[in-house]
């Protein structure tokens, strides 16, 4: 009688949680997967009666010619972002442990990236990589430098906004990083230090080894961050010229909402596949700390 | 508990991962729009967010719905959101009464059967240009009155044209255009601006010349459309446009001419209130065809429409509403504030009345074409965007126009098998 109580309490302190997960995780997956997996038109979108398609969607889009682009993209604008923002953000968390005079102030500066919304840093940099009035045109004019259409040729609108994330993404890396460095003990630095452990040394022997699991959740979480950027591209570049920027995130929008007609079907598609890989990464992140753990 | 805990944890990244990428695409199914039910209460969603409670826009339809017995619930929505916003409140069935949207849009809303024709509706259209009124027809039926129509002409800044000696009498086909732009340049300032943005507003700015070559919207790779995408593609090259054409919607590109370097900007009716505050001189010509006239610009403009309802019985009213808004009196008020070009003959003869000003954006109108007209209907999505991706491409150098032309013609013809 009073297990079967028990029981039923438990229950009843798990439903908000399981109700709270169900309507806003588990539905608008499932939504998302359903909408992938039909064909929808305007039509049936409306009257709720799109055929299932099975797979035709996403054989679509692998056909498309939009999708090879689009793959290399976001591979290389999630490595590059990753790798530019952790290398800056590890750099600066070295050098801001060292406890200087201002170093507080100076941290606190590198965080105002984070800080303003995106839209406003987006349209900041759009602006300072415009080919004829942007600034940063104008000063490689200064040092004698031929003007480059950052933002209008295929050749470097991919790199624009690689630039434009890195320096969004590094506070956080900064930040994260920074609280790991504070949590070594500084003894152990301090007794390299004394076998004969030269600075570089140090770093590479005795502080990365010990933030290798801080260093893997900050690495894992900028990948769901970087994989699903969408505003920063769209306001710069709108995925373009033609699809020199085109990420699967823009690719997404623009399917489902960027033309007159939406084509939610392969729309969905294509954000389904954003979420496959970001899960198999997390998957590659549980398996890397488990060998850690052993 | 160490292993349980390693294993929840482990449950936990990976359920993170999931959520947080989860969200594109997915598509909301709720949406908070007032019951039709509503009692004596008839709700009307616009893209004029612009306009608050206490708006000359927002009085009319008080009045308009005093007038028809009922009151008016009305919304205001951006223009990018409304399109999804119908769909999904038609989905859910809680259209509101009254839909005012941008005119392409007609035909999808109409395609997906949102939209009551006039002949279910009763609405008489009759007093409309039939050029405006197209681009809410297919398949013979009529989906909707437009209110108000913009469109394309070109501004431009008399006192750059004057320092550079050109006569803009002389401006009357693409020759004469390119010849006065070499001019400008070689004066030292900066021909033409306008927007080859990625998106719909770049095929709409690029329109009046591919229509003004004489090409049509059914075979992009023309000899004329070739012709229209290399004359746009020639001017970048030689420098008489800029470089930033190519990432500029209308309204950067407006800023661009704003400047006062500018001699010509292609731009819409919604600009003259800026005009008149840039500062300095202008003037507007219709854009060119090539060898002389005017180019058709596509329309710009809202339709007012009335979505399906559960319960028929509510269009008489809708349809007294919208009457009400597109009376000669209301529509000559409306245009007014929207900056719009009326769509009947005897509103637009007032408005020249009015302010003399307005003939050249009244002829730009009356040359004007729908962008879904022609029959295309669902069809223009599909083929505009494979055209502004080769306006794209061909400015940008990664493809000739021929080139660029010949793959949007494959694509579009694919899309609209």
């Amino acid at each position: 009688m009073t297990a079967n109580r028990g029981r039923w309490a438990a229950w009843a302190f798990l439903a908000p949680v399981t109700g709270y997960l169900l309507a806003f995780y588990a539905w608008p997956l499932y939504r998302n997967l359903d909408l992938s997996l039909r064909e929808y038109t305007v039509r049936s979108f409306v009257q709720g009666d799109a055929p299932f398609a099975g797979l035709g969607n996403y054989t679509k889009i692998f056909g498309d010619p939009t999708f090879g682009p689009a793959l290399l993209h976001t591979v290389v604008f999630t490595g590059a972002s990753l790798l530019c923002q952790f290398a800056i953000g590890m750099a600066l968390a070295v050098f801001f442990a060292q406890h200087f005079r201002l170093s507080a102030t100076l941290r606190g500066l590198f965080l105002v990236p984070w800080l303003l919304p995106l839209i406003v840093s987006a349209s900041t940099w759009s602006w300072m990589l415009n080919s004829d009035s942007g600034i940063v045109n104008a000063a490689l004019g200064a040092v004698g430098v031929d003007p480059v259409n950052w933002l209008t040729s295929p050749q470097w609108s991919l790199t624009s906004v690689i630039i434009a994330n890195v320096w969004i993404g590094i506070p956080f890396n900064l930040v994260v990083l920074y609280s790991g460095l504070q949590a070594i003990p500084p003894e152990i630095n301090e007794a390299a230090a004394l076998d004969g452990a030269g600075g570089w040394q140090r770093f590479w022997r005795v502080t990365f080894p010990l933030l290798r699991p801080v260093s893997a959740i900050t690495l894992l979480l900028g990948l769901v961050y970087t994989l699903k950027v969408f505003d920063i591209i769209w306001i710069m570049t709108r995925g373009g010229p033609t699809d020199a920027s085109t990420t699967f995130a823009t690719w997404s929008y623009r399917l489902s909402f960027g033309n007159l007609l939406p084509a939610f079907g392969p729309g969905a598609a294509v954000g389904n596949l954003l979420i496959v890989m970001a899960f198999v990464s997390g998957l590659i992140y549980i398996r890397i700390q488990r060998r850690q753990a052993a | 508990m160490h292993t349980s805990g390693k294993r929840w944890r482990t449950a936990g990244a990976v359920l993170l991962t999931v959520a947080l990428t989860g969200g594109t695409g997915a598509c909301s199914s709720s949406d908070d729009a007032p019951s039709a039910e509503a009692g004596g209460a008839y709700t009307i969603w616009d893209p004029y967010p612009q306009f608050d409670g206490t708006s000359a826009w927002a009085t009319l339809l008080a009045k308009c719905g005093t007038d028809s017995g009922v009151t008016v619930e009305r919304t205001g929505y951006d223009t990018s959101d409304l399109t999804n916003k119908a769909l999904l409140a038609a989905q859910q069935g809680n259209s509101p009464d009254v839909l005012i949207v941008d005119n392409p849009v007609i035909s999808t809303l109409a395609e997906a059967g949102v939209l009551t024709t006039t002949e279910e509706n009763k609405l008489d259209t009759s007093a409309m240009a039939a050029n405006l009124l197209g681009a809410g027809q297919s398949g013979g039926k009529t989906y909707g009155v437009p209110i108000g129509a913009n469109t394309l002409a070109l501004y431009y800044n008399k006192k750059v044209l004057a320092d550079a000696g050109v006569d803009i009498a002389s401006v009357k086909d693409w020759p004469s255009l390119t010849a006065a732009l070499a001019k400008v340049k070689a004066a030292g300032k900066k021909g033409i601006t306008f927007s080859a943005i990625g998106t719909e507003e770049g095929s709409f700015q690029f329109l009046p010349w591919y229509w003004g070559s004489g090409a049509q919207l059914t075979a992009l790779d023309s000899p004329q459309a070739v012709s229209a995408l290399t004359l746009w593609t020639d001017w970048l090259k030689r420098g008489y446009a800029p470089n930033s054409v190519i990432n500029n919607t209308q309204t950067t590109s407006w800023q661009e001419f704003a400047t006062g370097d500018y001699a010509f900007a292609e731009n819409g009716t919604w600009q003259l209130g800026n005009a008149a505050k840039a500062g300095f001189d202008y003037g507007i010509i219709a854009v060119p065809g090539s060898s002389g006239g005017t180019a058709p610009a596509p329309t710009g403009g809202e339709f007012v429409s009335i979505p399906v309802q559960k319960s028929t019985a509510r269009y008489a009213t809708s349809a007294k509403l919208v009457s009400c808004l597109t009376s000669t009196d209301n529509l000559l008020a409306t245009d007014t504030t929207l900056s719009y070009i009326a769509p009947t003959a005897d509103v637009q003869a007032k408005q020249v009345a009015e302010n003399a000003a307005l003939k050249v954006w009244v002829d730009a109108v009356n040359a004007a074409k729908g962008r879904t007209g022609d029959n295309l209907g669902t069809k223009y999505p599909k083929i505009s965007e494979p055209l502004w991706t080769a306006v794209q491409a061909a400015l940008s150098g990664s493809k000739s126009p021929q080139e660029a032309l010949t793959a949007a013609q494959t694509t579009a013809a694919a899309a609209t098998k």
